[in-house]
């Protein structure tokens, strides 16, 4: 188990309060300008050597996507966004840090701000959050009143503002070029890239996305040091992580732990383990919803980081933990699932917007048995137009989940979907049977 | 993209009051010159907690004149989002969150309770007329789950019980506490607390 100090948040439960004073207390804006004066270059790469990955669930190095903004400010001013839309089922850790720990969230804004040269940040905070929002607001004043952020924050010459966005409940707007969009007015539909935002992006100038929980660490690594970050986990996979596990356990929770911390220890020591026990588990999704879930086979000896996972043909995502038990019907779990991605396309591209709903109807039918044994390769199929057809990572995130289930659960699909319709004497029909499945077997 | 349904009684004009303006202005000045129309999601908001929780057509031509931004811009952004409501809602909103990790702690049975105690369908007023409830998707606190958005506060780790009493301190003009209905407190893992001890004892 992490060590108590090693952990970022100390105030993950509000044990002493969100305050500036409390906040301090906990050491944020301690050396702050300290910091700033050692220049942009040696911020960026000390974040380069902590190996911090981002937190929102792409896992993308944040020095180097730090280093992609163009290092003199031209005609166009830069800017800052902080991707606080979270909605990926299994996922409230963004929630806990906007309203418990907004202090080093903006300390963390300052910085990067500084570092990637922008004088305007705005945090994106998805609008059911907006309890959360108030209370990142009062640190904001808060800020602003302790000369933290403003003109000339902390006498260092740098100046910041930071302004409150909400978003209003549609779970694509933390794609970044969706929320770009929906910063700018419009409809959250996300854009092509390239160009990345970081050359073409709020109002067509250079910006820089960057998750809360990335940004609210970023003061405390700097302050402690790269190496003492990167002595946490392993190489790439470094540094401590907020789990959300929820689910079958008996005690759901948010926990800050080290990267690479073991699946099975993880449920156990902190979330009191799976009901029923550990043997009572069917399956855990790992990073949030849009992860492939994994059975328990594969659970037991299972590590918590970006590569163990994607070893195991998943992801860490936003390491949001749902843990299903064997008291429940996993096809449904997934068919629900599968219902949240079709009420949250976008509908911009064809394979998303009509193949959601296609995935969601048949598993709803195979949840119910009433599908037939060809249409499990059917909605394979169907999973592999969707996934790199579509202009965001959208596709991917439906169709995984979906593949995950048929990857490790294809037997007890086939098990429960026995009819079998007349259909299958007459399989060249192509009104039917989906043509192209035809072609691949003729071929 | 969800469905949505514009009411059929709308009225005839609509304007934002002393209030609402100062707010609006307050967040246009947060956007560069000449890209007030970045304003448009909290201006609809605006209106619509003006608006006794729902945006009627007016405000929305209202909105597109005073950001200087065309009309139609305005109704696909207010149809798009679906914290929008385009037709009118109960005064206390219940919105249960079903997906999947509250679903596997008993979303349903909430869901159960609001046909039983509240109105049988969706988005049907209940018979006083104070309640209405919908279905959502995640609402970002599956470790509290299952739980209930109602305007804009929300409620964890109910259950069935709980949500009943939840429900009859409103018809009893109360208004319920919101936050953990278990006991604990925020997100820590009840009676099983393992890390931050210091903090939690200093």
């Amino acid at each position: 188990m992490l060590k108590d100090e090693d952990r970022i948040f100390q105030n993950l439960y509000n044990d002493s309060g969100a305050d500036i004073e409390s906040a301090k207390l906990r050491n944020d804006w301690n050396g702050t300008k300290d910091i700033l004066e050692k220049g942009r270059e040696w911020i960026i790469n000390e974040v380069k050597s902590s190996e911090l990955r981002g937190r929102g669930g792409a896992g993308f190095p944040t020095g180097l996507k730090w280093s992609f903004a163009p290092k003199e400010v031209g005609s166009r001013p830069h800017y800052l966004v902080i991707n606080a839309d979270e909605s990926e089922p299994g996922t409230c850790k963004d929630r806990d840090i906007l309203r418990f720990e907004p202090h080093k969230l903006i300390e963390g804004c300052l910085i990067a701000s500084y570092a990637v040269n922008a004088h305007k940040c705005y945090i994106y905070i998805r609008g059911e959050y907006f309890n959360e929002g108030q209370k990142l607001q009062t640190a904001i004043d808060e800020a602003y009143k302790n000369n933290l952020i403003g003109k000339n924050a902390l006498n260092s010459g740098w100046d910041l503002d930071i302004y409150i966005h909400y978003g209003a409940g549609a779970y694509i707007c933390g794609e970044e070029t969706a929320l770009l969009e929906s910063l700018e007015g419009k409809k959250g539909q996300p854009r092509l890239k390239p160009p990345f935002p970081a050359l073409i992006g709020l109002y067509g100038c250079p910006t820089i996305i960057n998750n809360v929980e990335t940004v609210a660490a970023v003061p405390t690594i700097l302050r402690r040091g790269a190496k003492w970050f990167s002595s946490l986990g392993r190489p790439k996979n470094t540094g401590t992580k907020i789990y959300c596990i929820s689910g079958n356990v008996n005690n759901p929770c948010n926990v800050e732990e080290e990267m690479g911390i073991p699946l099975k220890e993880l449920i156990e020591t902190h979330a009191g383990g799976v009901i029923g026990g550990w043997d009572n588990l069917k399956a855990v999704i790992p990073g949030g919803s849009s992860m492939p879930m994994l059975p328990k086979e594969i659970c037991d000896n299972m590590k918590m980081d970006f590569d163990a996972c994607v070893e195991n043909k998943t992801g860490l995502g936003t390491a949001g933990i749902v843990v299903i038990n064997n008291d429940q019907d996993i096809i449904k779990c997934m068919a629900r699932i599968a219902r949240f991605y079709k009420h949250e396309s976008c509908g911009q591209c064809t394979p998303c917007r009509e193949g959601s709903g296609w995935m969601w109807r048949m598993l709803e039918r195979m949840a119910a048995g009433e599908a037939t044994p060809d249409e499990v390769d059917m909605l394979f199929d169907v999973t592999k137009q969707i996934e790199g057809h579509t202009i965001c990572a959208f596709g991917e995130g439906s169709s995984w989940p979906v593949q995950g289930l048929i990857r490790h659960f294809k037997d007890e699909i086939l098990e429960r979907n026995k009819f079998d319709p007349v259909v299958k004497k007459q399989k060249n029909i192509p009104y039917l049977v989906d043509q192209h499945l035809l072609e691949k077997e003729n071929a | 993209m969800s469905i949505k349904k514009i009411h059929k009684e709308q009225p005839e004009t609509f304007k934002f009051n002393d209030k609402s303006m100062e707010a609006a202005n307050k967040i246009v000045s947060n956007y560069p010159d000449g890209k007030q129309q970045s304003a448009v999601m909290a201006l609809l908001y605006i209106a619509q907690r003006q608006n006794d929780n729902w945006i009627p057509l007016q405000a929305m031509k209202y909105i597109a004149k005073f950001l200087e931004m065309p009309y139609i811009k305005v109704y696909e952004v207010a149809t798009f989002y679906s914290m929008y409501n385009l037709s009118p809602v109960g005064k206390y909103f219940f919105q249960i969150c079903t997906t999947t990790p509250c679903m596997l702690r008993g979303a349903y049975d909430l869901v159960k309770v609001c046909k039983n105690k509240i109105s049988e369908k969706e988005n049907v007023l209940s018979e006083d007329g104070k309640i209405s409830w919908m279905e959502v998707e995640c609402l970002g606190a599956c470790v509290n789950a299952p739980m209930m958005q109602v305007n804009e506060d929300y409620y964890e780790d109910l259950n069935d019980k709980k949500l009943e009493e939840i429900i009859e301190t409103i018809y009893q003009n109360k208004i319920p506490k919101p936050g953990s209905y278990s006991g604990r407190v925020n997100a820590e893992p009840i009676n099983n607390r393992k890390t931050l001890l210091g903090n939690k004892n200093a």
